[in-house]
């Protein structure tokens, strides 16, 4: 490939590519992002390569493994263009199938389609899926359109037209005002208004400049940037660029983390290829701007998400945060200026060049415009990444995206904001989703992750879990977020085994001040949220761990106890067997006896007793009811049983 | 212990000091781990103090100070697969394979790490033993899968 | 350089560019409690101590003062009921970890600062990296330094590099408030140099 070197020649290839791939050329698209290679992906682009080979057809029909279009839950997902029929849960097996109906015989196949859960209604094409269908997609959309490793792709759906758009129609200034105008928030963390970062180091003095992009995506639960950056690597190399001939800067960086090698790979790939079609480089497209990327992989420190701990690491250093009492978009990398955004951030850049400001206000709500991609974990019907606008109910994106609880359980709380984010109860739900209404309600947007709880779920848990990442995660550096997380998380984990002692909450609560009143970071800053949002909304969950030794949601192990109930116990041994502590005394049909002394309360049990028996209860903060006494264990047969 | 690969690798990172965790990190990706010549090997031809060298190679989770197992058995604790009962499931493991999160067996057969979040939350809880995912897993189903590994 | 006035707890006080509020406040003899602050080496901001307020009218804000850069017209405030109860807390915590510091117990009497209320857990160190930066910064030898991170972050020779040069040095000895670096040495030595 000779590089491109003015606007015309890109427009000329873009031409014949659109001429080369003609709209009603068929295709498989197999979505081959982590989930549903976990779920066999790999092994279904496989039969489809062999099978559309053995049959003669690999010259008329283009296998492709794409990126991710969100919908994990009933992976592995494919796609059949031109139609735009939409295959779930597909296996090896189904493919022979889907190749003589559907490719060649243009019948679909009606069982491997979407199915209604409550209508038995069958969804052809992905827009009919409630899933999709309550979601506005301006990001994910292309996901399951492009193969991530080509650049032809992502030419031939307009890719690098907003760049050439900025380079040769609108210039820095009219760049940098659209930016500001779409009133864009950085979808990182905290919100902040990316046009006024970029301003902040256009205007600074010092030279060179910098921009990065935080791929570092450290939250347990979420990988919507993982989505982005390894199904359209392109998308986010063409913001940075924007973004570069923006403030002024030459050089820009992509920090990823090394635990996503996919995405690695597809974005140092992306890089070579942009070099290689003279859209990156020297004198791009023949505008003169000089802009090159590079990729540096993150070792493992969540921390590292922070702005000042991932420039001192791109300077080679640990991962230790700075103070930014002065700004980094003024004082940043090497000291020089440096705007840092995260994946979804840059993602945005190219459709607000292209699609203008108020188309881009235009979604949304004031505050918060735009759309944000959540990743929708937990216990919930459809897990996955899902795009909406921002302002949606949190109840919307729960029962009509998510499809509920699954199981017939009850709601109680969701997580949203990462680990320093926070969890809104029920009572909440009618919430929009947006920067400063979920701050405002003790939590925060974070990067977007959303994670589901349902009645089984313990507060104080939850909240122990996520001080003990924090914990892990700090740095060390200083006081506040080191040793008082360590505290903190002591007598949090006693609380949950029933240790929890008066007092402890208001300790606590003083622990929580000095982390936020004075960690350096926002790592320390942040890290009391947990504990601060549930006990705002399930203090009484507090109290009852502490005072009466009880767990309501019969989670904490120590707070537990299993009895057989002697009603229902059938005698049939499977408990038993199946108990790893050999805590269960029993011989066929006789009544069944856990023996509290050796219980460590792992619940297999409970778990493996048949359910049309039903006979292991769980307590908690209650006597377990003595056992029946061995002379009255047989079990006598009654009428109509078995 | 190839010092010559060490050394390809830092001419790959074009010796400068900054690049040190890349170089570090490209050791880890080949070796497994980081035997303390490369270490001292990256300190000469970068410059970079010994102590930093050392700080960096225990900050990072990514790197090793001793040599992993011929299986890496990574148990999510990402939110996701927490709430849908991962700690069972790590309780299991480390009583099947005997080890603490962090630690490898004297024959090198398995190395047990825990991880935050493999991007594959619809199938939690998840085991990813030497890359290849399972989902789903139950403490009953574990010892299936791990049994798999010799 | 231009002369920067400012108020420190109601007193005028003139800094110069380039100084932090804590060192405008000690040259004016107004004392802020530090742990981790040197003058002869770059601030570091981990102790937390030195935690002031600054006061704009209208709002406020709380600094930590050793990495705060003195600027024109700044009203600072170096004790508070927030400020005191703030580095209480702080000095319970790190006295957690050294009991017997001597400099902790002075401050923990100032600050009413309870020993015991949190549970101990001597590992000694305070983690003020006086030692390791002193080492690296003005001797330049980096024989002692950080591994591990968090709650895991130790100081710890660098057997080969102190075996060399700190017999005759050990001028970072007398900077650790605790009694950690003492023994961290007594036992590398027994170690490594076969006593
Ligand atoms: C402990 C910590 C971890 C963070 N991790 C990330 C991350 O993984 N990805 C990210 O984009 N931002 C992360 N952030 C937020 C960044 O500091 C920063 O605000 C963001 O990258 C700026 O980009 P934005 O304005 O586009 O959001 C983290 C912040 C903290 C305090
Ligand atoms: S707040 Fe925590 S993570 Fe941030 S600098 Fe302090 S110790 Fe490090
Ligand atoms: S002296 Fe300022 S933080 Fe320690």
């Amino acid at each position: 490939m000779t590089p491109l070197r003015t606007p015309e020649e890109l427009a000329a290839y873009r031409q014949r590519l659109a001429d080369d791939r003609p709209a009603d050329r068929p295709c498989v698209s197999i979505c081959a992002g982590a989930g549903c290679l976990a779920s066999g992906a790999g092994e279904v682009i496989a039969a489809f390569e062999t099978e559309l080979a053995a049959r003669g057809l690999e010259a008329d029909v283009d296998t492709r493994g794409t990126g991710c279009p969100g919908f994990c839950q009933r992976g592995p997902v494919v796609v059949l263009h031109p139609e735009g029929t939409c295959y779930l849960q597909v296996k090896p097996e189904d493919v022979p199938e889907i190749v003589t109906s559907s490719i060649q015989g243009g019948q679909v196949v009606t069982r491997l389609l979407y199915e209604d859960p409550v209508t038995g209604e069958r969804a052809v094409h992905e827009n009919d899926i409630p899933f999709y269908r309550h979601q506005e997609r301006t990001l994910l959309e292309h996901n399951i359109r492009i193969d991530s490793r080509s650049i032809d792709d992502y030419l031939a759906i307009g890719g690098y037209s907003a760049l050439e758009k900025a380079l040769f129609d609108m210039g820095p200034e009219e760049v940098l005002e659209e930016v500001k105008k779409s009133n864009i928030r950085g979808r990182g963390g905290a919100g902040f208004p990316a046009g006024r970062k970029w301003e902040g180091s256009r205007n600074a003095k010092d030279e060179p400049r910098y921009v990065i992009v935080n791929a570092d995506e450290g939250d347990p639960g979420a990988f919507m940037d993982r989505a982005l950056l390894e199904g359209n690597p392109h998308s986010i190399l063409e913001g940075l660029i924007i973004g570069g001939y923006t403030i002024g800067a030459r050089e820009g960086y992509v920090y990823v983390r090394q635990e996503y090698p996919l995405a690695v790979t597809n974005v140092t790939l992306a890089i070579r290829q942009a070099e290689e079609y003279g859209l990156l480089g020297e004198d791009i497209l023949g505008s003169g701007f000089d802009f090159r990327v590079m990729v540096h992989k993150g070792a493992g420190a969540f921390v590292c998400g922070e702005s000042t701990a991932l420039m001192t690491s791109l300077e080679g250093r640990v991962g230790e945060p700075r103070p930014k009492y002065v700004r980094s978009n003024v004082k940043g990398l090497w000291g020089k200026p440096t705007v840092l955004n995260n994946v979804e951030t840059w993602a945005n850049v190219p459709l607000i060049v292209n699609r203008g400001a108020d188309w881009f206000t235009g979604i949304g709500t004031e505050g918060s415009t735009g759309t944000k991609i959540f990743s929708l974990v937990g216990k919930i019907v459809n897990t996955g990444l899902v795009e909406v606008p921002m302002g949606m109910p949190l109840k919307d994106i729960i029962y009509e995206i998510g499809g509920g609880i699954p199981g017939g359980k009850k709601f109680k709380a969701v997580q949203t904001g990462g680990p320093s984010g926070g969890c809104l109860p029920e009572e909440l739900l009618h919430l929009e989703v947006g920067f400063d209404e979920l701050t405002e309600a003790g939590s925060m947007m974070g990067s977007g992750g959303m994670i589901v709880m349902d009645e089984d779920n313990c507060m104080v848990d939850v909240a122990r879990y996520f001080i003990d990442f924090l914990t892990e995660e700090s740095c060390g550096k200083c006081v506040p977020c080191r040793e008082g997380l360590r505290q903190m998380h002591r007598i949090l984990s006693n609380i949950c085994e029933g240790k929890g002692r008066e007092g402890d909450i208001e300790t606590l609560e003083d622990l929580s001040e000095v982390a936020m009143e004075a960690s350096l970071c926002a790592l320390g800053k942040s890290a009391p949220n947990p504990f601060l949002s549930t006990l705002r909304y399930f203090r009484d969950e507090y109290e009852a761990h502490i005072t009466e030794k009880r767990c309501p949601a019969l989670s904490c192990k120590a707070l537990v106890s299993y009895y057989i109930d002697p009603d229902k116990c059938r005698g049939c041994l499977i408990c038993m067997k199946k108990c790893p502590s050999q805590g269960i005394e029993g011989v066929r049909k006789q009544i069944h006896v856990i023996d509290q002394e050796k219980c460590d309360a792992c619940g297999v049990c409970f778990e493996v007793c048949p359910s049309r028996y039903d006979a292991v209860v769980k307590i908690s903060g209650e006597p377990v009811p003595d056992p029946l006494p061995e002379e009255e264990r047989m079990i006598v047969k009654v009428a109509g049983d078995e | 212990m190839d010092l010559d690969r060490v050394d390809e690798i830092i001419d790959n990172h074009r010796g400068e000091a900054s690049s040190v965790i890349q170089v570090m990190l490209d050791i880890q990706t080949e070796m497994s781990w980081l035997p303390r010549e490369a270490l001292t090997r990256v300190n000469e031809r970068l410059g970079v103090p010994l102590s930093r060298v050392r700080h960096i190679a225990t900050f990072y989770k990514a790197f090793s100070l001793v040599p992993k197992g011929r299986h890496q058995v990574h148990v999510c604790l990402g939110t996701a697969c927490h709430v849908r009962g991962a700690p069972r499931v790590l309780d299991t493991v480390e009583e099947l394979i005997g080890l603490k999160p962090g630690e490898t067996d004297l024959d090198l057969k398995f190395s047990l790490e825990t991880v935050n979040c493999l991007g594959c939350c619809a199938l939690g809880p998840v085991i990813e033993i030497d890359g290849k995912t399972h989902g789903n897993v139950s403490t009953g189903k574990t010892e299936d899968v791990l049994s798999g590994y010799e | 350089m231009s002369d920067l006035r400012m108020r420190i707890d109601g007193r005028e006080v003139t800094a110069t560019e380039g100084m932090s509020v804590l060192e405008a406040a000690r040259g004016a003899g107004i004392s802020i409690p530090t742990l981790c602050y040197h003058e002869a080496l770059e601030p570091h901001g981990g102790c937390r101590l030195c935690i002031v307020e600054l006061d704009f009218g209208d709002w406020t804000q709380l600094v930590v003062s050793c990495v705060y850069p003195a600027r024109a017209d700044l009203v600072v405030r170096t004790r508070s009921e927030k400020i005191d109860r703030l580095r209480r807390t702080i000095l319970e915590l790190l006295l957690a970890h050294a009991p017997d510091s001597e400099p902790l117990r002075e401050l923990a009497e100032e600050y009413g600062a309870d020993r015991n209320r949190f549970e101990q857990e001597a590992s000694f160190c305070i983690h003020c990296g006086l030692c390791v930066r002193y080492c690296a910064e003005v001797k330049k030898k980096d024989a002692i330094g950080f591994i591990d991170r968090g709650i895991r972050k130790e100081i710890a020779f660098l057997p080969e590099i102190a075996a060399r040069e700190c017999e005759d040095c050990k001028e970072c000895f007398p900077l650790c408030p605790t009694s950690y670096l003492q023994a961290a040495w007594v036992l590398l030595d027994a170690q490594a140099f076969g006593a």
